[in-house]
């Protein structure tokens, strides 16, 4: 990027609250259903239909809050914002405009070490909308299908403040939102099944600029990467204006995964005027101060307390705790390794290493992983009482994570035992430099690579079961003696 | 008298005296209808069947549980019914069956009350004649060039006409006291909240409230103790405790202290209207009431700021008629704005596209705060009037309207005029406060009504000076010649 520009990214994201039934209504919010089983005259928007609000979601919202060190209202409205399509039956959403439930909040992202806080300026409850189906895709299907089984899904819209500086501060706010949301247990947090969406306001201006340039909206970003990559695309785009002297336009684009850039949707003239007013179904929700702190008692480790732990009570470094603490399950995991084992340096390499690596390979979740944490710790035992080398660890470990079996199950079912007696040892390295006299010659003709050689040999020989540490040493031993 | 002349309770003493049956009274009815409605035009939907049904069902003792057990109703039709079509007198819903009953109506059919029909109405509840269905215009018994006012006016018509001794409606700035005045009968809205907007098609969310209409007050009493109270699934719906209404069916008044606003006796008043009032004053006093006038000083603005707050919640209200999942749809249109633009134009009449478009205007960016803002507040000061009056008085009189019915057609091109019939109805739904229209006598054959208006929830009061003022004078005995012969 051209470095005498700064670009500017606010976020909106929308996160699907965790609860059993919908905002204003007692239907269930399982995914997946066949379409349309999830529904009923109210959130199908039918005459006569009134929306009742369901108190789990304000309480999820004021959870979610005060994870993100937000202000709770004392009273919040509803409002209605109305547009027309065929997935929203009352034919408006509702939302919150100007009472909404929380405000003022931050976050904190850890870039390369340093921290950075971002703020967020609201975040407020409203009901999701259907969805449409096409067959094929929208411009050459014959007819739309509407699903409203999401109608009414309880969503959170959080909006920071335009406080990022880059696509990679960015995709950190989301990871570390998702973070909180995740251990505030107040979201699922799927983006690829649409229960985390993110929209992102960008601009660009010259560095030192205070006045913030012309903004675009960047709607469908699915992914961390679809969001980093956006804003990257958009960010070059806006500065390429302005170098050519182009007009930049205020309008909302959507991102083409596909091409891999992003398109015109409509420009701020033609936004739609959604004439918001308050709700006249729903009264004013009062919110107790005894209720919020009631919920703050109940708030669980969040991702910045556990980083601390990690790092206060395990000396790891900053970047492993932020990996770590990525999902709580994956944090889960590593503490219940750890009450199996007693290095965590250890443990946290693995679980960054070979574990991240298998998991995204198979595109699965800790959660889903056969290798439990006491299987893990076991192994790693197993490298420390050189029972197993390193290397075979790894491939104890695709066994673990294919089958589940235990590691030691593993090490006797393929006779994987490392040999570290040094009489079984010298035998065989007599045998090997018997066989390489030429190469031992090499050796001690001050060729030292060649002992690579003859170690290679050596492993060859047992079928890599050596302990090469042992080898090394009594092959130096031997080829010096004689 | 006819059966189908008595009020629920002469009807129930009679069945509880074992002097009729519950088909005789179902019976006597319908043959009231059949005679009568082709004249009248109250019914859009006539449930004959189901009705002799249920009647047939509850021939045993044992069966009879119920408050109203096998007492006829009927229904304005923006009650939904399951399995009944109910239209809201519009194109739109012409077919639209529910599949669910609203509140009202669930308690109405667990008190094992039979319901005979749906009684037309101005196109969504907007009007004040019911000129405004879709379908037909109602006419006014006591004229049937006349109309029999609105939007509740099949209510009124059918009750007045003895085609029920009940019905249902709904009161958004007069709907339901309006055509009981015009047409001679009671007609109670209670304290918005009271009674469960569940299943009762919107117009206006904060305004709109569901009442009786009855030839006696103490049937308005009977039904309010059914219909009346908390019901979770309306979020308005007010958790306050609901008294047993007919204790508060009592003639004496004395020493209640009655309020009448000077600005509700002079402009443009019919004369024979304000002195018939004016009489009734006097009666309320004979009765050991104390009267005094009193001013609320910004009546003259509540009528603007209704049909900008009224129409600012239909234009949302009403958004949900775009032919996806229910009601008119035009098939042809071969993209969605079409289709919803084909589809809302066939399907609403020109009053309910008049208040839309008037509600989108008021909400769009950059009139909010001069038309929707500035209306909250002038009902804010509305509300402030009321409660200052209610700081001394107990209830408040005026005329329910400033007219008797007028001629059918007489105001159809006329909408201001026409919206003018609410002036003095429209600030009690903008307070949410109870009010009351019972008949105070006859201008050239014509019912004059009289509104009491009570404090919020404090409906027993409203009854009870209602109740003594029919308990000491004859209006409500004379009936309607339905263009024949006066009785």
């Amino acid at each position: 990027m051209n470095e005498d520009y700064e670009v500017v990214v606010g976020l909106e994201v929308h996160a699907e609250l965790k609860t059993q039934s919908k905002i204003f209504c007692s239907c269930s919010t399982a995914f997946g259903a066949e379409p349309n089983t999830q529904i009923c005259p109210g959130c199908a928007g039918f005459p006569g239909m009134l929306p009742v609000l369901n108190r789990q979601v304000v309480e999820i919202a004021i959870m979610a809050g005060l994870a993100l060190n937000c202000e709770i209202a004392e009273i919040c409205l509803f409002d209605r914002k109305n547009y027309f399509y065929p997935d929203l039956p009352r034919a408006y959403q509702i939302s919150q405009l100007d009472l909404p439930i929380c405000q003022k909040g931050y976050l904190e992202i850890d870039l390369d070490g340093k921290k950075k806080r971002i703020g967020i300026t609201r975040a407020h409850m409203e009901e999701d909308a259907g969805k449409l189906v096409h067959q094929g895709n929208i411009t050459s299907s014959p007819f739309s299908l509407v699903d409203l089984n999401r109608c009414g899904m309880p969503l959170l819209e959080i909006v920071s403040e335009p406080d990022m500086r880059s696509s990679q501060e960015a995709r950190a706010y989301m990871e570390k939102l998702r973070s909180i949301l995740l251990f505030a247990g107040v979201s699922n947090c799927k983006m690829e099944e649409g229960s985390l969406r993110c929209d992102a306001n960008i601009s660009v201006r010259p560095r030192g600029q205070k006045e913030l340039g012309i903004r675009t909206e960047i709607k469908n970003l699915n992914s961390f990467r679809a969001l980093e990559r956006a804003i990257e695309y958009e960010a070059k785009r806006h500065i390429e204006a302005i170098e050519d002297g182009e007009k930049l336009i205020q309008e909302t684009r959507t991102w083409d995964e596909e091409k891999q850039i992003t398109l015109s949707m409509r420009s701020k003239e033609e936004a739609e005027d959604y004439r918001y007013f308050p709700d006249p179904n729903l009264p004013p929700v009062k919110i107790e101060r005894e209720w919020v702190e009631k919920i703050r008692a109940t708030l669980p480790e969040l991702p910045d307390q556990a980083q601390l732990r990690l790092v206060d009570n395990y000396s790891l470094p900053p970047y492993d705790a932020v990996i770590l603490t990525l999902t709580p399950e994956f944090l889960a995991y590593f503490d219940n390794c750890l009450a199996h084992y007693h290095d965590a340096k250890t443990v946290s390499n693995w679980m960054m290493g070979e574990l991240s690596k298998h998991l995204n390979q198979n595109n699965m979740e800790i959660n889903d992983c056969k290798i439990q944490p006491a299987a893990l710790a076991r192994m790693l035992s197993l490298i420390d009482e050189g029972t197993i080398s390193g290397k075979m660890a790894k491939s104890v470990f695709e066994e673990m994570f294919a089958s589940g079996k235990e590691p030691d199950l593993i090490i006797k079912e393929k006779g994987m035992v490392q040999i570290s007696d040094e009489s079984t040892l010298i035998k065989i390295i007599e045998e090997v430099t018997a066989n390489n006299a030429g190469v031992v010659e090499d050796y001690r003709s001050g060729k030292e690579k060649a002992l690579g050689f003859l170690v290679g040999q050596v492993m060859k020989a047992t079928r890599g079961q050596a302990n090469p540490a042992i080898v090394n040493k009594l092959l130096k031993d031997c080829l010096k003696g004689d | 008298m006819e059966l189908y002349e008595l009020g629920l309770r002469d009807l129930q003493d009679k069945l509880n005296r074992e002097e009729v049956s519950i088909r005789e009274i179902i019976e006597s009815v319908l043959k009231r209808i059949h005679e009568v409605d082709d004249k009248v035009k109250a019914f859009i939907t006539l449930d004959e069947e189901n009705a002799l049904k249920k009647a047939a069902g509850l021939s045993s003792k044992e069966s009879r549980k119920g408050q109203i057990v096998g007492l006829p109703f009927a229904l304005k039709d923006v009650f939904c019914t399951r399995g009944l079509r109910t239209t809201c007198a519009s194109r739109m819903l012409e077919n639209y069956v529910p599949i669910y009953d609203a509140t009202a109506v669930s308690r109405l059919n667990a008190e094992q009350g039979i319901l005979i029909g749906k009684l037309n109405m101005d196109e969504f509840a907007m009007g004040s004649s019911t000129e405004l269905s879709a379908f037909f215009p109602t006419r006014n018994p006591w004229d049937l060039e006349r109309v029999p006012g609105g939007s509740s006016g099949g209510c009124a018509a059918a009750v007045a006409a003895g085609e029920v001794p009940v019905a249902l409606g709904s009161d958004t700035g007069g709907s339901i006291r309006q055509p009981a005045s015009f047409c001679g009968v009671v007609g109670f809205k209670p304290s918005y909240g009271r009674v469960s907007r569940w299943g009762v098609i919107a117009y206006s969310s904060s305004m709109d409230q569901a009442g009786v209409i009855a030839r006696k007050v103490e049937d308005c009493a009977l039904i309010m103790n059914i219909i009346a109270g908390h019901d979770p699934l309306d979020a308005t719906s007010a958790n306050v405790e609901v008294s047993d209404y007919t204790s508060f069916l009592q003639p004496n008044i004395r020493g209640m202290k009655i309020a009448y606003p000077t600005e509700c006796f002079q402009q443009g008043m019919d004369e024979a209207v304000k002195n018939l009032v004016l009489n009734a004053l006097k009666k309320y006093e004979e009765l050991g009431a104390i009267i005094e006038e009193v001013s609320l000083p910004h009546g003259e603005y509540a009528l603007p700021a209704y049909y900008i707050i009224g129409p600012a919640e239909a234009s949302a209200n009403l958004a949900c008629y775009d032919g996806v999942r229910f009601g008119l749809r035009d098939y042809e249109a071969d993209n969605v704005l079409d289709m919803y633009c084909n589809s809302r134009s066939a399907g609403f009449g020109d009053e309910v596209k008049r208040r839309i478009m008037l509600g989108t205007h008021v909400l769009s960016s950059g009139y909010y705060k001069n038309y929707y803002l500035k209306a909250m507040k002038v009902r804010r000061l509305i509300k402030n009037d009321f409660d200052q009056v209610f700081k001394n008085f107990d209830l408040i009189v005026t005329p329910t309207t400033p007219t008797t019915a007028f001629k059918l057609g007489a105001e159809l091109d006329d909408f201001l005029t026409l919206y003018g019939n609410d002036i003095f109805t429209v600030p009690v739904n903008m307070a949410g406060l109870p009010a009351i229209s019972i008949p105070c006598g006859f201008s050239d054959g014509l019912p004059v009504g009289m509104q009491i208006i009570g404090q919020t929830f404090d409906e027993g009061r409203v009854l009870k000076a209602a109740y003594a003022f029919e308990q000491n004078t004859t209006y409500h005995n004379i009936k309607p010649s339905l263009g024949g012969e006066q009785r």
